[in-house]
């Protein structure tokens, strides 16, 4: 199985699943540590992926979705971004909707 | 070391129309990049848009960069909203 694959079912197989550096209790980068925050600010169960523990998945999901960085958060199989949109989405309220399910108005 | 300079150049030739405002330390950037080509573009793809602009430096040099995208009506609204 690919990397690419893996990254897929990790994604087919959660709702909600968050690549970041270190673990939610181990953050071991601000911005990753932000968006942890963030996700427990909304209540949210996460299934999240180190990828300091795993140099494939670090650059397999860079590729996967085109995307440069770490962290990336991925709700019900769809790319959401980074720390920065995370934030951005969380203060707007539209992360809460998605969160829950609900397609963002 | 990277300065924000460095950074705002980089992006406004990767992105002509694009206005940058960056501070840094060195490592950690943050930038808030006005540009009319984001419009009708979502968030990503403007993030998108600016780390193509950076390209093969993103990974190479620029460890954290944090950033603000907004269309010229969305900075002008955010301007008109809070007076200097």
């Amino acid at each position: 199985m690919t990397v690419q694959d893996r990254i897929k079912e990790t994604i087919a197989n959660n709702r909600i699943v968050l690549f970041m550096k270190g673990t939610p209790h181990f953050p071991q980068c601000g911005f990753s540590g932000r968006a942890v925050q963030i996700l427990e600010a909304c209540d949210a169960e996460f299934a999240a992926v180190d990828v300091l523990a795993d140099m494939e998945i670090r650059e397999g999901v860079k590729q996967f979705s085109s995307w440069p960085t770490v962290p990336q958060l991925y709700i019900d199989g769809e790319f959401i971004g980074g720390s920065d949109i995370v934030m951005e989405m969380y203060q707007s309220g539209e992360l809460q909707q998605k969160l829950a399910g609900r397609p963002a108005a | 070391m990277v300065n924000p300079n460095d950074i705002k150049l980089w992006i406004e030739q990767g992105l002509e129309r694009a206005q940058v405002d960056i501070e840094g330390d060195g490592q950690h950037f943050s930038a808030v990049i006005v540009c009319p080509d984001f419009s009708g573009k979502s968030r990503i793809q403007q993030h998108q848009m600016v780390y193509q602009a950076l390209g093969e430096r993103m990974k190479s040099q620029i460890h954290a960069l944090s950033m603000r995208t907004l269309t010229p009506d969305q900075w002008a609204k955010e301007q008109g909203e809070d007076p200097e």
